[in-house]
């Protein structure tokens, strides 16, 4: 058996459970997004998505949901982040711990969890819950790879800019945050895109009211309508895959730096 | 402003961080235009005092004044100072004209100024035509000249510089040593260098300050530390050196290796204790051994470039350091002989250990936060307070710190030709100085036990 004795053949088991697990899927998306009601070649699917403005309008008001949740997770995250990068190391270490604890929880019984903590308090589930929802299941992911990012950050970069004249807000505006937006395009790209394409939060938070795109995909698929659905999934890969290609040349390294 | 010849005046600064204190009551005063380097060893506080005038760190105790002002509390952004730092730290998410151009377009300055002030400063540097280029792409020694050029456009009244060719080769750091002594001949402005490169600081200085231990050591022309070193840590750290117990026997005449050496020192006393100092090159070695002073065997003799390093054994014991154009075989017979001018003598710095305890009870007393067994003590009542002296031979280490009845770490070693003196730390901040011929390492961590009977107690009055 020579199989495993070069060093590249041990990712073989990882290669074939990619290969059934996400590239045959892909393909299967790509085969029924094109597919007629009579199989066959056909654009029908899209027509109908163009045609039809209900699912548009769902996935116009799912990025607009995205945007927002991304925005105040920005907003609540980057002071976070700057405040732990500036704690002391153990501290800050405790504090990005119970920033990360409630990770540990499945996402479902912390969103069950969410409408039952305003069941209590007598708040109304909706839009507002939604966003309420999003934001605290996403937060973390903004914060963590700002954090990252700003912990790592040269302070001697911080010292030189005060030793040059600049005022501590100076330093902030003309050092600090652009070298933390690394962090920042990493934190979108953990929040923004799993966002589009959430239906669990949508559904359980607004009692089935509020359609998200997900939700969407999720019921024609439900439906049997796997053409239609394949198609809906296939336009929200590529608009996905654009936003990641914009980040990603917006700064070469962004990715990689903002995680881990 | 008291006195317009001094811009920077430090009055006995104190910076303790909660685990120990890094400067220790440290005073000086930095003439206008001079270039002053602090020198020392790793952990001797010389980059804190740094910081402490760019004003990233506020001193615990004591005054800072810059140009004549106060400026013990004052932000660094208001002073008049820049810093070139060891890492360079360049902003990369600015060009090199950028960077440049931070400071000046922090102060508002005129944009046609800014172009021609970044164009002059970039000429100086030797880096003209990189304006637009990414920092991050340049080479090391680029980026600490860009680095430089950035401090010197904003025409600081001082330029502080923490190590600034530590990063770079020795070729590009011998470079950058003339340009810089150029740089500050062509600016006149005041240079405060740090760096624990004794060479360099000798090569690029008008005035060193040698540091250890959080306190200043020596200051004084390159000269005068070299051929003046003022107790045995400035003479082991500039330079080689052989140094060596002696006894001042009167003025002139002076007493070691079991010999009597003219000098021409004076004013130490009779028959007092002191060390000697004889640079390596200041040791006449001969073929012939009856005509010399002292003989002794040639153990080692390497060539190092423009001499040779011998190392000679006398008959009684001592290793001798010499340099000389000649080369002399190992096993070969040789004189030696010192010149009087060449013999430095210097008080010592201590000649027991003394160390502050208490009386447990009349057999035991309590130092280095250990019960210590004594000779029995009569006359101190039990509880008090008491000095405890002993040899500096008296001590014995143990490798395990657990076999000994206290433990320290080794901070300093002196070689004294034919012993080796060490600085013990015990946990708890007292020094213990040793003298033994086991070789031991600095850093190591060591176990110590004093014979009940070398401890001499007596009662600290109040």
């Amino acid at each position: 058996m020579k199989l495993f004795s070069r060093r590249r053949n041990l990712a073989l088991p990882y290669a074939i459970f990619l290969g059934i697990m996400v590239v045959v899927p892909m393909l299967l998306i790509i085969i029924y997004a094109f597919m007629g009601k009579g199989g066959g070649f056909s654009l029908e699917n899209f027509e109908r998505f163009i045609n039809q403005p209900e699912a548009a309008n769902t996935f116009i008001y799912s990025i607009g949901i995205a945007l927002i949740t991304t925005i105040i997770c920005i907003v609540l995250g980057y002071p976070a982040a700057y405040i732990l990068s500036r704690l002391n190391a153990s501290l800050a270490k405790v504090v990005v711990l119970l920033f990360i604890i409630p990770m540990w929880v499945n996402v479902l019984v912390r969103t069950l969890a969410t409408v039952a903590l305003f069941d209590f308090m007598s708040l109304p589930l909706g839009e507002g819950a939604l966003i309420f929802g999003m934001v605290y299941n996403f937060l973390p992911f903004m914060v963590y790879p700002i954090y990252n990012v700003l912990q790592k950050m040269d302070h001697s970069l911080i010292e030189a800019a005060e030793d040059l004249g600049a005022t501590p807000r100076q330093v902030f505006l003309r050092v600090v945050f652009p070298l933390s937006t690394p962090g920042i395009v990493s934190g979108i790209m953990m929040v923004f895109m799993p966002t589009i394409s959430t239906f669990a939060i949508a559904e359980l938070l607004t009692m089935n009211n509020i359609k998200l795109f997900g939700t969407t995909i999720q019921e024609n698929i439900n439906n049997g309508m796997w053409e239609y659905g394949a198609a809906l999934s296939f336009i929200m890969l590529i608009i996905i895959g654009i936003t990641s290609l914009f980040t990603d040349s917006s700064d070469e390294n962004a990715a990689n730096e903002g995680l881990l | 402003m008291v006195n317009s010849n001094y811009i920077i005046e430090i009055k006995n600064i104190t910076k303790s961080f909660p685990d120990k204190v890094v400067l220790d009551d440290v005073s000086l005063s930095v003439k206008k235009g001079e270039f002053l380097t602090i020198l020392g060893p790793s952990g001797c506080g010389k980059t804190t005092l740094l910081r402490l005038l760019a004003g990233f760190n506020t001193a615990t105790k004591g005054e800072i004044s810059i140009g004549g002002e106060v400026m013990t509390d004052i932000p660094p952004h208001l002073r008049p100072v820049n810093t070139v730092f060891q890492r360079y730290a360049l902003f990369p998410n600015y060009n090199v004209f950028d960077n440049i151009a931070f400071g000046l377009k922090l102060q508002k300055v005129d944009r046609k100024e800014i172009e021609q002030r970044v164009k002059r400063a970039l000429k100086m540097v030797g880096m003209t035509d990189y304006e637009h280029r990414d920092v991050q792409s340049l080479s090391g020694g680029q980026q600490q000249r860009v680095a430089i050029a950035r401090a010197i456009v904003n025409r600081p009244q001082v330029l502080l510089l923490d190590e600034p060719l530590a990063a770079l080769d020795l070729k590009m750091r011998k470079d950058m040593q003339m340009e810089l002594k150029e740089m500050h001949r062509d600016l006149g402005i005041t240079f405060v260098y740090v760096t624990h490169d004794q060479e360099e600081a000798l090569t690029l200085s008008d005035t060193i300050v040698v540091m250890n231990e959080g306190k200043i050591q020596q200051i004084g022309t390159p000269t005068d530390i070299y051929n003046e070193p003022c107790n045995a840590f400035v003479a082991d750290f500039i330079g080689e050196s052989n140094i060596l117990n002696a006894t001042m026997v009167h003025d002139r005449l002076v007493r070691f290796m079991d010999k009597e050496f003219e000098c021409i020192d004076e004013g130490f006393g009779e028959n007092t204790e002191v060390d000697v100092v004889i640079r390596p090159e200041d040791v006449y070695i001969i073929r012939n051994a009856e005509a010399a002073m002292f003989t002794g065997t040639v153990r080692s003799c390497i060539f190092k470039g423009v001499h040779y390093e011998m190392f000679v054994d006398t008959p009684d014991g001592y290793e001798i350091q010499i340099q000389d154009y000649n080369s002399f075989e190992p096993g070969t017979e040789v004189g030696m002989m010192i010149k009087p001018a060449d013999i430095h003598v210097m008080r010592k710095e201590r000649t027991e250990n003394h160390i502050e305890g208490r009386l447990i009870d009349s057999t035991h007393v309590e130092i280095l936060g250990e019960s210590f067994e004594c000779a029995e003590v009569e006359g101190i009542e039990s509880g008090a307070k008491v000095d405890v002296a002993f040899d500096f031979s008296a001590v014995e280490l143990t490798d395990d710190p657990d076999d000994g009845i206290s433990w320290g770490t080794i901070r300093f070693i002196l070689y004294k030709g034919d012993r080796y003196h060490l600085t013990v730390r015990t946990d708890d901040g007292d020094d213990v100085y040793v003298d033994t011929h086991d070789v031991w390492e600095d850093l190591d961590e060591v176990g110590i036990t004093i014979h009940p009977s070398a401890l001499r107690v007596t009662a600290i009055k109040e």
